[in-house]
């Protein structure tokens, strides 16, 4: 028994291990540093609240926020309704695996190359000239180009979209694959139509799979910075920009100020998500 | 950290002590050295303006040691210059910089009794002044702060005192550009920014310290409000300045902020942008596309910008002197010919003479009409015959100079409003 506890100890040592000096001690030190001080150049220990009072403070820190969470759920509900449609196609319209798994595959085809080059090469599509606007002109369908397809909060939630898609498809895809085929036929014969097993059979079912999804594509776009810059032409800002702006104007306390506060909000967020499904119990 | 050999201090001790001295003070140092520089690696890192691969390629050819170049925005050059002392040896940076880095004692300063061409440096780099007569504009003009009291003292003095923190090696006055085919009338204000008839096709750099200056000469152009000093503003100034900005930012007059030259450079060429703040080498850059792109003189003046080479406090020995003979390389011509070409100014421009055509020097430097074809430095033809560089010759840019980048005293105050402007 002894031996046991001792073993189990031992086996639990490397990850904890890894856990404090690359996850635990970081974010001590942030937490640490958020509450020194700072001079142009240098930062000196303190424990003043000052980085805190300008953050909560400003009604920019709240706006910022606000437009975090405005990014983050309006990407999640587009990328929620296409995931789920390309799962629910490749796991219960697609009979052959041979097929199921060569279209699944096709969808990670552009995640082989840079986050930053798909997310550029909309700029020159969406531009005052570009292709989107010359060719909705030439078609009649517009007389003026769109001053809104390029650096707006719409070209941003775009980005987000294209960037972030398949990590709601790939849970979900998963969790769709592992539903018993025979629970949509018992549907079926007790005379459910397509849409009541789809809601009351499926939707229940993939809650793992969305929650999941859920979880990466919130903490991406609410963590994201550089997205934001570019599509938004430096315009709008998130909390990552916040963060970089410091960062690069070596505010390192007030960067670490703003990033405690985002990962309380986040925590509190998942924390939330978490309520609703037990990941756990159902995967 | 030296590598100076034993082998060599032999040698040197030798000479000296064999009555040689004569002859080893004939003979030019790095001759003596010959084998050792070439093992010598100097790590320099700035803005993309100077760190040209070229430089490096041509060091090698004529000094025999390897310059190693990391181009890097200004926001990174600072961090790293105030931050990673150990990462580099050669810092090139601009002298707003060095007011934020020199006080971290990061940097040492250098010896001007070495620095052969050291009488010839342009005046503004030494008391302030271009001509006898010139007035010093605001903000951290770069004889603020290019003195210090000694080799590792931090402070600033306003004499030439013999100790320069940075060896200036380019400048250049810069101004708003425009698109004159998309704006179809005259520009020759700095007020034109802000003009609503620009709504959406405006756009100004996101670094604060220059972005502030920019806004400040369009807010005097306004008339809104005069400065008593737009290099050092007080926190209402701050407020005021950022105050009417943010409202032309909710009005849709920007359509981008930029940060990098090539941001800059696509936003123009693009047609998003009619009117920016922008770079020299940017409008040529846009140029080359066969897109016009002017590079307009203002009534008001220039916001000018200067950047110097800096010697990190670890280097010593055999590196040290290696840098020596590379700032006097630097300032010898050559470089400030291959500058000059693409539109700056060398800190010494009469030896940059030497490595320029006449035509060259004449539409460059003199603001003459190009007798042929002007071409940059890597053949790419920039102007015809015929044409003038906007803004005349170097006397007529660099005298109608308003304002330097600068770093304020209420220089955090003014980067957290900053940041609040970007996010509103």
């Amino acid at each position: 028994m002894r031996n046991h506890s001792i073993i189990g100890w031992l086996l639990a040592t490397p990850l904890t291990l890894v856990l404090l000096v690359f996850l635990v001690a970081p974010i001590l030190m942030i937490v640490t540093v958020s509450f020194w001080g700072a001079t142009e150049w240098s930062i000196y220990p303190a424990f003043q609240f000052d980085n805190y009072e300008f953050l909560l403070g400003s009604n920019v820190t709240y706006r910022v926020f606000f437009n975090t969470f405005k990014y983050a759920l309006i990407t999640w509900a587009f990328t929620l309704l296409i995931g789920f449609t390309v799962a629910y196609y490749l796991a219960f319209h697609i009979r052959s695996q041979t097929w199921q798994i060569a279209l699944f595959l096709l969808c990670t085809i552009p995640f082989l190359t840079s986050n930053i080059i798909r997310m550029i090469s909309w700029i020159p599509f969406l531009g005052r000239n570009g292709i989107a606007n010359s060719t909705l002109m030439s078609m009649g369908v517009i007389d003026e180009p769109l001053e809104w397809l390029l650096f707006s909060d719409f070209s941003v939630i775009l980005a987000f979209v294209h960037l972030y898609t398949l990590f709601m498809v790939v849970p979900i895809f998963n969790t769709m694959m592992r539903i018993d085929k025979s629970l949509i036929e018992a549907a079926a014969d007790n005379g459910a139509t397509g849409w009541q097993t789809q809601w009351h059979v499926i939707v229940p079912l993939t809650k793992p799979g969305i929650m999941i999804g859920t979880i990466f594509v919130v903490a991406l776009v609410m963590g994201d910075f550089i997205t934001v810059r570019f599509m938004s032409g430096s315009q709008s800002a998130n909390v990552g920009r916040m963060i970089q702006n410091d960062i690069a104007l070596l505010q390192y306390p007030s960067a670490s100020a703003t990033a405690v506060i985002l990962l309380i909000t986040v925590l509190l967020l998942i924390g939330t998500l978490l309520r609703f499904v037990d990941i756990r119990k159902e995967l | 950290m030296t590598t100076i050999s034993k082998v060599r201090y032999s040698r040197r001790s030798l000479l000296k002590s064999g009555g040689a001295a004569v002859a080893a003070a004939a003979l030019p140092a790095p001759m003596v050295w010959g084998q050792e520089t070439k093992n010598i690696t100097l790590r320099q890192f700035g803005t993309g303006v100077s760190n040209l691969n070229d430089v490096a390629t041509k060091v090698k050819e004529d000094l025999g040691f390897t310059l190693e170049m990391t181009a890097l925005d200004s926001d990174s050059v600072t961090q790293r210059a105030a931050t990673q002392p150990d990462s580099f040896d050669i810092a090139d940076i601009e002298y707003w910089i060095c007011k934020k880095v020199w006080p971290t004692g990061n940097l040492q300063a250098m010896d001007t009794s070495k620095i052969a061409n050291y009488d010839k440096i342009v005046g503004i780099f030494r008391d302030g002044k271009l001509t006898p007569e010139s007035t010093i504009a605001q903000g951290t003009a770069p004889h603020t702060v290019g003195f210090t009291s000694g080799v590792n003292d931090t402070d600033f003095v306003n004499e030439e005192s013999g100790w320069m923190t940075l060896i200036p090696t380019i400048y250049n006055a810069d101004t708003l550009g425009i698109r004159p085919d998309l704006i179809g009338r005259p520009i020759s204000n700095w007020s034109e920014l802000l003009n609503p008839e620009f709504k959406g096709k405006a756009s100004i750099l996101d670094i604060s310290s220059i972005g502030i200056m920019d806004m400040a000469m369009v807010v005097e152009s306004m008339g809104e409000y005069t400065y008593p000093d737009k290099g050092n503003m007080t926190k209402e100034e701050i407020d005021l300045t950022l105050g009417i900005f943010t409202e032309a930012k909710k009005n849709g007059q920007f359509r981008a902020f930029w940060k990098s030259f090539d941001e800059s450079v696509n936003l123009m060429a693009s047609g998003e942008v009619v009117i920016q703040s922008m770079w020299s080498p940017a409008i040529t850059a846009v140029r080359s596309q066969g897109i016009p792109c002017v590079y307009q003189p203002l009534e008001e003046g220039y916001r000018s910008w200067g950047g110097g080479i800096g010697l990190s406090a670890s280097l010593s020995g055999m590196e040290l002197d290696a840098a020596y003979e590379y700032i006097n390389w630097y300032l010898s011509g050559w470089v400030g010919g291959f500058l000059m070409r693409q539109g700056y100014y060398s800190a010494v421009p009469e030896t940059s003479k030497d490595y320029m055509s006449a035509d060259e020097w004449g539409f460059w430097f003199e603001g003459k009409e190009a007798q042929g074809d002007i071409t940059n430095p890597f053949g790419q033809v920039m102007e015809k015959a015929g044409a003038t560089r906007d803004g005349g010759s170097f006397y007529d840019r660099m005298g109608a100079v308003a304002c330097w980048n600068a770093v304020m005293d209420e220089n955090q105050y003014m980067v957290r409003k900053w940041n609040e402007f970007i996010a509103s």
